[in-house]
């Protein structure tokens, strides 16, 4: 029987229960003993010439070993994404302006960390405000330029050189707009950014980074090119890492900044944010205006749809400049719309830079699409739930490429939307909500239905993997992917386990460090099953196959009367055998491999979320969501679950209480996690998921990726269900979050009532 | 000035500055780094400790502050990898914890909690962790294991149904071992 | 993140404690759970010179029966307040609202003499003695004075207080069997509440409608004049001064605190 598909408990755990995970701040490594402490000095102003800075006093406090500004700093300015406009370069410490809250403008070293914070109180910088620019709109207008050299806010879009044509909803009996809000959120991982560095001696030194990443290869390619070295001259460590959901995709400019000031100070050098710095530093998510017009006949067929997005990017554009791109590729989502047409254009704001987060592109298409769904559903008073089956691509038409660009390799989502809608009872549910009303319950029942399907393999659809059996019989993995949660160490062994018959707890996966895995393009998009689950699937099977040469030798037999059971190379039928540690010890016993799928898989679902608003309040309570995210086989169903729990509990975060908020003035007003909400347990509930599997034809294992399906399904399913609780009073939209205030606002609207 | 905790059983002290806090006379100055700093607004709980057998938030209290006083982490719960407690053991059984940070916060948090409440309601449960953030779990599996930690049932407390197609395996236990060991219960 | 600097000394008796508060003056601050202070400090908005722990004194932490009354030390922690019997049977209104404040980690620390001195607008332990009526006993170099809990507070983390003053006690009234409720309005479970509404023998104590805990005196006196439940809790946010902040406006504030007093009124009433 196989290993795979069952629920294997993690072999990380054992450690991460009793001494705890390694995080960046918790290593403890010879070579970062009596390490400086880096503190940065950062911008309270969200946009502002610097005038003067005054380290005199921080530079005589105890324990400063040096106090460093950007003038002296001596590492050039860069664009932090490679699309991104030269223009918007960013200095590593800002010498004359700064264009958010929170860019770093001195760093200062001390021996201790306490000793770095005062410090950093007594530097004195002068700045003279420019105006802010936080609204989207605002800043397309380009009355404010944050880079004058560039001309523009402008800095990404696509097809938006076109003209929308204007007959695309001709023959339409209904056609519906409205504007919408993906509001900024915050990525918040529980553990924040950390990077430590130290140098080799000599012209030819090499620094060594340990960096909170999920890519730890592209990080190192990034840093390298940032402080103008050969890229081997830079060796890159991932440790465990606490979270990051996108979020640390990219390498921070921080992490150029840590590695330069350590050569700069000729010793080693560790930084490790607060939560607050992180909360203004890091990069953050979504963050879409939208409008969305669909049209169709009133027997519930969607005959076009249109999307227009206006994304920020915040002040220094990253990889969110480029996440519209999937925004318009999936725009029409599991539905089978004849014509489609979008656009997307991305602005810069004087506000924290937007990155990926756990979905990136993906939920924004979805809740849009799913919004302009229930809109048609209530205009032209269908089921919402009727209309989408009515309309989703059929099971026989894929490969599908859809209007977006995007071909889908397979799927089944009217099934889908079925087995939710039956796991959730939904006409008791309808039943429940009639009744209520009835009653006049101040209590309302709201029904949520989404159905999504989304884009996964994070756009690097090749992945790594070496696989070495030892002489003792234990058996290390490489991966290119780079986990920070997902349990690969657990899932990457049972792969290797199922082919080799060796235990899981003699086997050690290990990723993350550049010197040993010099290629690798890490864990995000959901692709590191799809692409480094099947590459260490793929090289252990042709380790088999290599050991059964060697042992054909050995063993003086023909290959074809060999397999591989239990960690031995037999002759069938046989108790004649060797061990692979026995192969091992003759020769090194190892593969490397390379995989390529060549293409994005598209897992797909459903889901049904049911609220009670309480319509005195506006407050709104997730009483039971029930999922199907179908994401093809399921390797680990453990950690696939946990996959999805932790995208649901995102999901309906985002939808119900997450904001990240700036004033007019650029000022963030969420950022701590005080005033930034997201849920703890007790505003939660358990998760019903149902289970469905349709493989994909990409790979041999059939996997898709399942990390992000929570985020994309339940955010739509979240804001729906509450819209729908309060639809009886003639609501029809009301935008992210639906938090008390602003649902409570749209009830005392409908009724008329004062505040 | 000069103090002296016990911590996990034995003796430790050390001469600190005054606004040392408790979480990094941890860290720091014992070396006991399961202890995380998630948050700077006594929010997210990563730093939970038990303070004289009750949960606290160690960035919020001085290591003064636990003078002469006897302090419980992560690490003083166990007697090894391969023997846990039942706290932790259940959340290892669950698949309570994913990137890690927020567990040994959570888990002395569910110490804390269980021995207030050893037999507590979902409700209670989720009630009762407020003061612990996750982002990576949900707090689903979080629920379950504090759930089984205390002896009790999640499927029946929980009153989720059974996910069709899905054999449940039995709380701690490995759903399937096909001839060779798949990681082993804790 | 940290805290500026700062001398530390643990008093060892309530008397050592007024000692240094005269010794250090205005640069001294007391600490007993530092649930309000520290976080303030770890945010640098407050720097005081001299902590002066009284969080393990025994003879501030106790709940008993002096009379009428229910006398709590000021040292007493939350979590005393919310497992307290005597309290559930004597006076039900404090251990519940005890129960809503922060999450448990922070009732294990806090105290209600430390809350009821931070004096935040926003927490529940004042607004709750408020309604109970109570009085606050604080004890200096000039001896004790009673103070009651009405003319406690003069504005926004600002009470009678002196520097140099402790506050040793909290007395609180044998409610007994009298109605009593507390609706607390927040986005997360261990949130500050955004609106909170105390009610207990027809008094009712609001959190977060003004720059110190209010009463809802417009409504006790309709329901004094016999008005309905309704009709008196529609008058709750007269006389107040709500802010508006990240999770409400003013305006939400105000319909909350009508919409919470008529449900706590209700639950009062049984």
């Amino acid at each position: 029987m196989s290993i795979l598909g069952t629920r294997v408990l993690r072999v990380e755990d054992p450690l991460f229960l009793t001494r705890g995970a390694v995080y960046t701040d918790d290593l403890v490594d010879e070579r970062l003993a009596g390490a400086l402490h880096v503190t940065l000095v950062r911008s309270p102003m969200a946009h502002a010439r610097i005038t003067a800075i005054d380290v005199t006093a921080a530079r005589e406090a105890p324990g400063v070993v040096d106090v460093v500004t950007g003038a002296e700093l001596g590492l050039p300015p860069a664009v932090l994404f490679g699309a991104a406009p030269k223009e918007t370069a960013r200095s590593f410490l800002a010498t004359d302006r700064v264009r958010f809250v929170g860019e770093p403008v001195v760093a200062v070293l001390t021996e201790e960390l306490y000793q770095g914070l005062d410090a950093a109180d007594l530097v004195e910088i002068d700045y003279d405000p420019l105006p802010a620019v936080v609204d989207l709109k605002a800043a397309l207008s380009d009355e404010v330029l944050l880079f004058e050299d560039l001309g523009t806010n402008l800095v990404g879009g696509f097809g938006h050189d076109k003209e929308f044509d204007e007959q695309l909803f001709d023959g339409c009996d209904v056609v519906v707009t409205q504007e919408l809000v993906n509001q900024r959120v915050a990525a918040a991982s529980l553990e924040t950014r950390a990077a430590s560095a130290v140098w080799s001696d000599g012209p030819d030194g090499r620094v060594t980074l340990w960096a909170s990443t999920q890519n730890a290869q592209s990080a190192k390619a990034e840093v390298a090119g940032w402080l103008g070295v050969e890229h081997d001259r830079v060796h890159l460590i991932a440790p465990d890492v606490g979270g990051g959901f996108g979020a640390k995709i990219g390498a921070d400019p921080e992490f150029a900044l840590v590695a330069h000031l350590a050569r700069r100070a000729g010793r080693a050098v560790r930084w490790n944010e607060s939560r607050s710095e992180n909360m203004t530093g890091m990069q953050q998510g979504r963050a879409q205006l939208q409008t969305i017009t669909i049209g169709g006949n009133r027997d519930g067929d969607v005959l076009a749809y249109r999307l227009d997005v206006l994304a920020d990017a915040g002040a220094y554009p990253r990889i969110g400049m480029f996440l519209p791109f999937f925004t318009r590729q999936m725009a029409p989502g599991v539905y089978d719309i004849p014509k489609v047409e979008s656009r997307a254009r991305t602005v810069v704001t004087t506000t924290t830079s937007i990155g990926a987060y756990r979905g990136a592109g993906r939920p924004e298409a979805t809740t849009a699409i799913e919004r302009a769904m229930d809109l048609f559903a209530a205009e032209i008073g269908m089921d919402p739930a009727q209309v989408r089956r009515r309309n989703v691509v059929p099971p026989d038409k894929f490969p599908f490429t859809t209007k977006g660009g995007a071909t889908y390799d397979s799927g089944e989502y009217a099934a889908a939307i079925d087995k939710a809608l039956e796991a959730a009872d939904y006409p008791g549910l309808r039943a429940e909500q009639a009744a209520r009303r009835e009653r006049g319950d101040t209590v309302a029942l709201g029904i949520g239905v989404s159905a999504y399907v989304e884009i996964t393999g994070g756009g690097a659809f090749s992945e790594n993997a070496a696989v070495e059996v030892h002489p003792d019989g234990t058996v290390t993995v490489l991966t290119g992917t780079s986990p920070h949660g997902q349990g690969h160490a657990t899932a990457w062994a049972m792969l290797a386990s199922e082919h080799l018959g060796i235990p899981v707890e003699k086997i050690t996966v290990l990723h993350g460090d550049t010197d040993l895995i010099p290629k690798g393009a890490g864990t995000m998009g959901s692709r590191s099953l799809q692409t480094g689950g099947v590459a260490v699937h793929q090289a252990a099977g042709e380790l088999v196959e290599l050991a059964r040469q060697r042992a054909a030798e050995v063993l003086e037999a023909s290959v074809d009367d060999l397999e591989v059971v239990d960690g031995a190379v037999r002759v069938r039928g046989t108790a004649t055998a060797v061990t692979l540690a026995a192969l091992a010890e003759r020769e090194p016993l190892q593969v490397r491999t390379v995989f390529d799928s060549g293409a994005p898989s598209f897992p797909f679902g459903a889901h049904v979320a049911v609220v009670e608003v309480d319509l005195d309040t506006g407050r709104a309570v997730v009483d039971r969501i029930i999922t199907v995210d179908d994401a093809g086989p399921v390797l680990n169903p453990l950690l696939a679950d946990g996959q999805r729990h932790g995208g649901i509990a995102q999901g309906i975060s985002q939808a119900l209480l997450e904001e990240v908020r700036f004033d007019e003035d650029g000022n963030p007003i969420t950022s701590t996690f005080a005033d930034y909400a997201f849920p703890s347990a007790a505003e939660l509930p358990s998760f019903t998921l149902v289970d469905m599997a349709t493989p994909t034809p990409l790979n041999p294992l059939g996997a898709k990726g399942i990390g992000e399906a929570g985020t994309i399904g339940a955010t739509p399913a979240v804001q729906s269900a509450v819209i729908d609780a309060v639809a009886h009073l003639g609501i029809r939209h009301i935008d992210m979050p639906l938090a008390p205030l602003r649902v409570w606002e749209a009830i005392a609207a409908a009724r008329g009532e004062d505040a | 000035m000069k103090i002296a905790i016990t911590v996990n059983g034995e003796e430790t002290a050390a001469d600190v500055e005054p606004r040392l806090l408790l979480v990094h006379y941890l860290r720091e100055v014992l070396g006991l780094r399961a202890t995380n700093i998630g948050c700077d607004t006594t929010s997210c709980g990563a730093c939970t400790v038990l303070v004289a057998g009750e949960s606290v938030k160690s960035c919020t209290v001085l290591a003064a502050q636990a003078d002469g006083l006897s302090v419980t982490t992560l690490e003083g719960l166990s007697d090894g990898p391969d023997d846990l407690h039942p706290v932790p053991a259940a959340f290892r059984s669950e698949h309570g914890l994913q990137c890690g940070f927020c567990t040994p916060g959570m888990v002395m948090a569910t110490v804390g909690l269980l021995s207030e409440n050893p037999k507590p309601t979902e409700r209670e449960v989720r009630e009762g962790l407020e003061g612990n953030l996750c982002r990576c779990t949900g707090y689903h599996n979080i629920i379950r294991a504090v759930l089984v930690a205390s002896g009790q049932d999640p499927d029946e407390l929980t009153g989720v149904a059974a996910r069709p197609g899905v054999e449940r395996s039995p709380a701690g236990g490995i759903e399937a071992a096909p001839g060779f060991s798949t990681g082993g219960p804790a | 993140m940290i805290p500026v600097g700062f001398e530390y000394v643990r008093a060892t008796s309530v008397d050592e404690a007024i000692a240094l508060l005269v010794e250090h003056g205005e640069e001294a601050s007391l600490l007993a759970g530092g649930h309000s202070l520290l976080p303030v400090m770890k945010l640098r908005l407050a720097a005081p010179d001299v902590l002066i722990d009284i969080g393990r004194l025994p003879e501030l932490d106790y709940v008993r029966v002096d009379g009428d009354v229910i006398a709590i030390g000021g040292g007493t922690r939350h979590r005393t307040l919310e497992s307290s019997q005597l309290l559930a049977e004597e006076c039900p209104l404090l251990p519940a609202v005890a129960h809503t404040v922060g999450d448990p980690q922070v009732r294990h620390r806090g105290t209600i003499g430390g809350s009821l001195a931070h004096g935040d607008p926003a927490s529940d332990l004042p607004a709750a003695v408020l309604a109970l009526g109570g009085d606050v006993v604080l004890r200096g170099p000039r001896g004790d004075r009673t103070v009651p809990i009405t003319t406690f507070y003069t504005g926004v983390f600002s009470s009678v207080r002196e520097p140099d003053e402790l506050i040793v006690e909290i007395r609180v009234p044998r409610t007994g069997p009298a109605g009593w409720a507390y609706e607390k309005f927040v986005r997360r479970a261990n949130d500050w509440a955004i609106v909170g509404v105390a009610v207990v023998d027809g008094r009712i104590g609001l959190v977060n409608m003004g720059p110190t805990p209010l009463r809802a005196s417009a409504t006790e006196a309709a329901l004094a004049d016999g008005a309905s439940i309704e009709d008196a809790a529609a008058l709750a946010d007269r006389g107040t001064d709500p802010v508006s902040d990240v999770p409400a406006t003013a305006d939400f504030r105000r319909h909350l605190a009508r919409v919470l007093t008529k449900r706590a009124l209700t639950t009062a009433a049984g």
